[in-house]
């Protein structure tokens, strides 16, 4: 997996979590994963498609969601409640979008669905072009976690280039 | 949060209509609140495109915020779709996918202007007091305007 493609989602989720919860992070452990992946708390998975393809899953400690949802609506918030939820698929769809603007300045053409909420104990499994990359930012909420699967889609990419102007 | 100069409109004084349009609860929660400390008033919500349409109908609102990934029908295709049967609707996209195509599709359908998120309060504010131009007033210019009128 090419670092170009992961770096606009490091930087926006950086710049996302910053702005969101008013605070300084810090990026944690940086790791390659073929394997399947298994949730930490609250998960949000976005796919994308086009000349880049792949799928984003943004992942919460469900007391850090709580935590994360009660600093951003301005009161407790427990964890059992909907808006925790919501919380994590707005923080995804932030970071996501983000990025996503950043690689179509790239001319990458694209498309991302709304975000679900990612419930399995085990997720989507990597695979030689789609390894995934994982990774955490700390925050004094706690740890936020994201794992990044993508590749490009070389026969989109080839036919668009071969496309008379 | 943040308290701004309250916006009113300038034709009967009263809070600014705001139709809020996102899939998100907490987006559409985030929004209410800064629309709040902007001293307007939230007329409806919608969580798709279809419903967005059907508010806009029903409210009529004086801005609509739009989000733009959304299920169902996507915000750009609502909003060209409001504006076909309203001209002068007003409505500012709001979304974290702010590449320049889908802003330049978004105003050719029809929005007015575009916010990215994560929205910051003093960004909406000033692109809600643009959108809306004469329509709209601070209070405290009102509130001016209504002293120089007595004298």
């Amino acid at each position: 997996m090419k670092m170009d493609l992961i770096q606009p989602f490091i930087n926006a989720a950086d710049a996302v979590l910053a702005e969101t919860l008013r605070c300084s992070t810090r990026i944690g452990d940086i790791s390659m994963d073929e394997d399947a992946y298994r949730r930490k708390g609250m998960a949000a998975l976005i796919n994308v498609q086009g000349d880049i393809e792949g799928r984003v899953i943004f992942d919460i400690e469900s007391p850090t969601a709580a935590r994360v949802a009660s600093a951003l609506a301005g009161q407790e918030v427990p964890e059992s409640d909907e808006m925790v939820k919501e919380t994590v698929c707005e923080l995804a769809n932030l970071v996501i979008g983000n990025a996503i603007t950043s690689l179509n300045d790239q001319g990458f053409r694209f498309k991302i669905m709304p975000p679900e909420v990612h419930s399995a104990e085990e997720g989507l499994k990597g695979s030689e072009d789609t390894e995934a990359l994982v990774l955490y930012f700390e925050t004094p909420a706690g740890n936020v976690y994201m794992n990044i699967a993508m590749r490009y889609n070389r026969r989109r990419r080839t036919e668009r280039q071969m496309a008379p102007a | 949060m943040e308290q701004f100069p309250a916006l009113i409109r300038s034709k009967d004084k009263m809070p600014v209509r705001y139709l809020v349009v996102d899939d998100s609860i907490f987006a559409r929660k985030n929004l209410t609140r800064m629309i709040e400390t902007f001293g307007g008033q939230v007329a409806g919500e919608a969580g798709d495109g279809c419903t967005a349409i059907t508010e806009y109908d029903r409210t009529q609102p004086d801005i609509v915020l739009m989000d733009i990934t959304m299920p169902q029908m996507e915000g750009i295709e609502a909003a060209e779709r409001i504006v076909r049967q309203h001209p002068d609707a007003r409505i500012v996209m709001v979304s974290s996918v702010g590449y320049q195509e889908n802003i330049v599709a978004a105003l050719q359908k029809g929005a007015r202007h575009f916010v990215q998120k994560p929205v910051k309060p003093e960004v909406l504010y000033e692109v809600v007091k643009y959108v809306l131009g004469d329509d709209a007033v601070t209070l405290a210019t009102a509130a001016a305007g209504a002293g120089e009128a007595t004298q």
